[in-house]
């Protein structure tokens, strides 16, 4: 959800999609030494914005604990982010519907109770009960009776508390059945608000928010508000994304900055995002060398024309023109420093499904055919681009306007919000003047992740308002779809109609560029911009 | 001089109660939905804005929000922040170390900016005088951060290695002594010019005429006559600045990771958390109140023609 938010303060990822499970986009560094089992690894922190529970995170800072902290029931691999199972020992379906899960036997909680099905079930309840006012809960409304508990009127009193949805079979078996099939289901349950959560929680929610006990790798230790968050290996955890080391230092920053000097003098040991000063000129090659570590990520940059504004409904050779207009390859070298990409389409490269050049020729700079197109629009007047300034958010902007302006002769301005609350505030709103910067990060590796949120009528983050009958046929097909090759083929024809619309103008796609200290001798940054726990190793001190 | 303390320290109780209501008015006015950027890319949950509402006290008027906080500040709870850890808290980890930083600062540049001023003072003209006015008009025109990053540049891992590039979760006295020293950069140089202007206006006073014409040694015809009755304009600036140095060192504190008030107040005004805010601001304000007490009460040690009653 929101990778947008302030670089410098809060790297945006969102979430916790995040696998330390294992998942990994990728990018992994390995050096020579002797490994010491019982390290320590500190790695680079923001203050967690709301309480420590998996389902009322849905931030970077608050995430990176409470992922280490649960494990849930799949996880994602590095390559495409196709899941495997961590806590199932299986998930079946033969309708897409109704899904029979398993859990491994001897898992156990930090607390030392075992991890039974009867935990899913609850915690999952919790998440979606309406007072209980959980910032995910709403990942809960695929499954069925969740209407009961979390009344579309937020002034209505649910029924109920529990999902009809929801059965405990045996200790370790359950069955979820969805209101309507959904084939994204069993790819969404790796995500954090499907953890499960001990019997203590329910017992008492206050003491756990003071110290959470989770079944993940890791177990809490202590927490020093504004500075550090400790915590330590389960020694229990055998699942296969244990890790191996013994301490985890989350050390809390108000500066990316300072953060960075701390990382080259080897006072922090891992970054997975660099400050745009060490980005300047490449300077952190020169710094770290063979510590750098990379990922693709599963994020898309976009602009975003809505149609609620008289002058772009409907004109699609305006919406053409400006992304012909924009020089995507250069804005990305010179002012994104080389961290972003050209983006060609909607769904972000390295996922399955995505397909190269879907955007095709409207995606690719070509001034004088955008002049021709831009006259045939009829558009006259002012354009903008309206975004959050901090974060680094306005130099590109600024320069996709200055390309506009160039191909295109018309007056185009980057208005700025001071923060991306402000800004959200106002698209979300519906208040934009013009167009928009509508950046999107995957809550869990899908490309129907990449979509729905997006372009289907009415979807959570639809900053521009488009709404298109067919592409919304299209997409509830594929959902309901249960052969996953089938259902990305019906996703996939949905984005080519929304090629066609075009609602909003893929810009680029970020790379994942992080950083390890020269303490360990192999770390691992993941697609969702995360350190894969289980890859790192702590080099002995000699 | 009991009854003007007194009297003062009750004058205390208004002016707390003034600025409490002020600052939450202020962060109650500003133009934000609190929860808007909150939940990512999409809006927050329904239920979950409403909930955190209640909890919050969002809805009610703003009298009766202030009047139910300012009843739990006086049992001693100074709310919570939406990540549900307690106000109190973060004050009590941030505020010695802040506080440690703050004083840090006012030593040294009370100290190397007296010493500068009365030797620049003495000697107008001189060589010294041109250096000192030269280097504090050099620390003046340069912002804190650049200050900040330059000497950790140089004196850091990259440099000459004698200091570490931010400071520990519970930083030492030792560790703070350079920010300290980057905090009070630019007091330090006003410090200087304001003692040097007063020495040398002062130098040609009836009482130091007076004090050398009986023979007293220089020393004591400087440290005792003359800087004493210098020092006045001095201190007031010192007092005041100590209460600025704490509530302003955000940029500070963040160059070199110190979890302090700055900090917290930069982001309880972000994130539009006005407990957080106005506890810290109502605690930067006794600490105003006190300092300026002190001040007050040093005027009358510094200058014997100053009574209280």
């Amino acid at each position: 959800m929101s990778r947008s938010r302030v670089a410098w303060v809060a790297l945006p990822v969102a979430l916790a999609m995040t696998l330390s499970a294992c998942g990994g986009g990728g990018g992994s560094s390995t050096a020579g030494g002797k490994e010491d089992p019982d390290g320590t690894v500190s790695i680079y922190g923001t203050e967690p914005k709301s309480t420590l529970f998996p389902a009322n995170t849905t931030e970077a800072g608050g995430g990176k604990i409470t992922d280490a902290l649960f494990t849930r029931l799949v996880g994602y691999k590095p390559e495409d982010g196709a899941t495997f199972n961590l806590a199932a020992e299986s998930i079946e379906s033969s309708d897409a519907k109704v899904y029979k899960i398993k859990l491994k036997p001897g898992q156990k909680f930090h607390d030392g109770t075992d991890v039974k099905a009867k935990n899913f079930v609850d915690a999952w309840n919790y998440a979606a009960y309406a007072p209980n006012a959980q910032q995910a809960g709403s990942f809960m409304a695929p499954i069925e009776g969740y209407k009961d508990v979390h009344p579309a009127d937020e002034a209505a009193k649910p029924a109920k508390d529990k999902m009809s949805g929801l059965k405990v079979v045996s200790d370790t078996e359950f069955e979820v059945t969805l209101s309507a099939p959904n084939s994204v289901f069993p790819i969404m349950i790796g995500y954090q608000p499907f953890a499960p959560l001990p019997d203590a929680f329910f017992a008492d929610p206050k003491a756990f928010e003071a110290k959470p006990i989770g079944n993940g790798p890791m177990k809490f230790v202590s927490r020093t508000p504004n500075a550090l968050i400790k915590l330590e290996r389960f020694d229990d955890y055998k699942l296969e994304d244990k890790v191996h080391f013994k301490t985890l230092d989350v050390k809390i920053y108000s500066s990316q900055e300072t953060a960075y000097q701390d990382l080259v003098a080897g006072k922090l040991d891992f970054m997975e995002a660099l400050p745009p000063s060490a980005k300047v000129g490449e300077k952190y090659k020169a710094d770290l060398g063979d510590q750098v570590l990379n990922a693709n990520l599963l994020s898309q940059s976009a602009i975003a024309l809505p149609y609620y504004i008289p002058a772009f409904k409907d004109n699609v050779k305006l919406r053409q023109a400006i992304s012909m207009a924009i020089n995507r390859e250069q804005i990305t070298k010179t002012v994104l420093a080389g961290s972003y990409v050209p983006s060609d389409g909607w769904v972000s490269p390295g996922i399955k499904g995505y397909r190269k050049g879907i955007c095709g020729e409207y995606c690719t700079y070509n001034p004088e055919k955008a002049k021709q197109l831009f006259q045939e629009s009829g558009f006259t007047g002012k354009l903008t681009i309206q975004s959050n300034q901090d974060g680094g958010r306005k130099e590109p902007l600024e320069a996709a306007c200055n390309s506009i302006k160039q191909a295109l002769g018309v007056e185009c301005e980057f208005v700025g919000a001071t923060n991306f609350g402000a800004f959200r505030q106002i698209v979300d709103g519906k208040q934009l003047t013009g167009m928009s910067r509508s950046d999107w990060s995957a809550d869990y590796p899908s490309i129907e992740n990449f979509l729905n949120p997006l372009y289907r009528t009415g979807g959570s983050s639809n900053d521009s308002n488009y709404s298109n009958p067919a592409v919304d046929a299209l997409l509830e097909k594929a959902d309901g779809t249960a052969n996953p090759d089938e259902a990305i083929k019906l996703y996939q024809q949905a984005e080519d109609l929304i090629a066609k619309d075009m609602p909003s103008i893929p810009t680029w796609n970020e790379k994942g560029i992080g950083a390890r200290s020269k303490n360990l001798l192999a770390a691992k940054l993941t697609f969702t911009r995360d350190a894969e726990l289980a890859a790192f190793r702590v080099k002995a001190k000699s | 001089m009991g009854r003007y303390v007194l009297r003062r320290l009750l004058q205390l109780i208004p002016v707390f109660l003034g600025t409490t209501f002020l600052i939450y008015a202020l962060v109650w006015a500003i133009p934000q939905d609190p929860f808007s950027g909150k939940c990512g890319q999409r809006p927050c949950d329904p239920s979950y804005i409403a909930e955190m509402s209640a909890k919050l006290n969002l809805n009610d008027p703003l009298l009766i929000q202030y009047f139910k906080y300012l009843g739990n500040l006086l049992t001693g709870d100074f709310g919570t922040t939406f990540n549900g850890v307690s106000v109190g808290e973060q004050i009590s980890t941030s505020w010695p170390i802040t506080f440690k930083l703050g004083i840090i600062a006012v030593i040294i540049e009370a100290l190397i900016g007296i010493i500068a001023g009365v030797l620049t003072g003495l000697r107008k003209q001189g060589f010294l005088d041109n250096l000192v006015l030269v280097s504090t008009l050099f620390l003046i025109s340069l912002p804190v951060f650049v200050t900040g990053f330059v000497l950790r540049l140089y004196l850091g891992p990259q440099g000459f290695d004698i200091m570490d590039t931010s400071v520990s979760t519970d930083p030492t006295i030792g560790e703070l002594i350079l920010p300290g020293f980057v905090l009070g950069s630019l007091s330090m140089a006003y410090v200087a010019r304001l003692t040097r202007t007063s020495i040398v206006e002062n130098r040609r006073s009836d009482y130091v005429r007076t004090a050398i014409a009986k023979g007293q040694p220089q020393t004591r015809v400087v440290g005792i006559h003359l800087l004493r009755n210098s020092l006045i304009p001095v201190i007031t600036f010192l007092g005041t600045d100590l209460g600025s140095l704490m509530g302003g060192a955000i940029v500070t504190e963040g160059v070199f990771n110190i979890n302090g008030i700055g900090g917290l107040i930069f982001r309880g005004i972000q994130e539009k958390e006005g407990v957080m805010v106005t506890g810290i601001v109502t605690l930067l304000v006794l600490v105003y109140l006190l300092a300026s007490l002190l001040v007050d009460l040093l005027y009358a040690v510094l200058d014997p023609r100053i009574r209280y009653e």
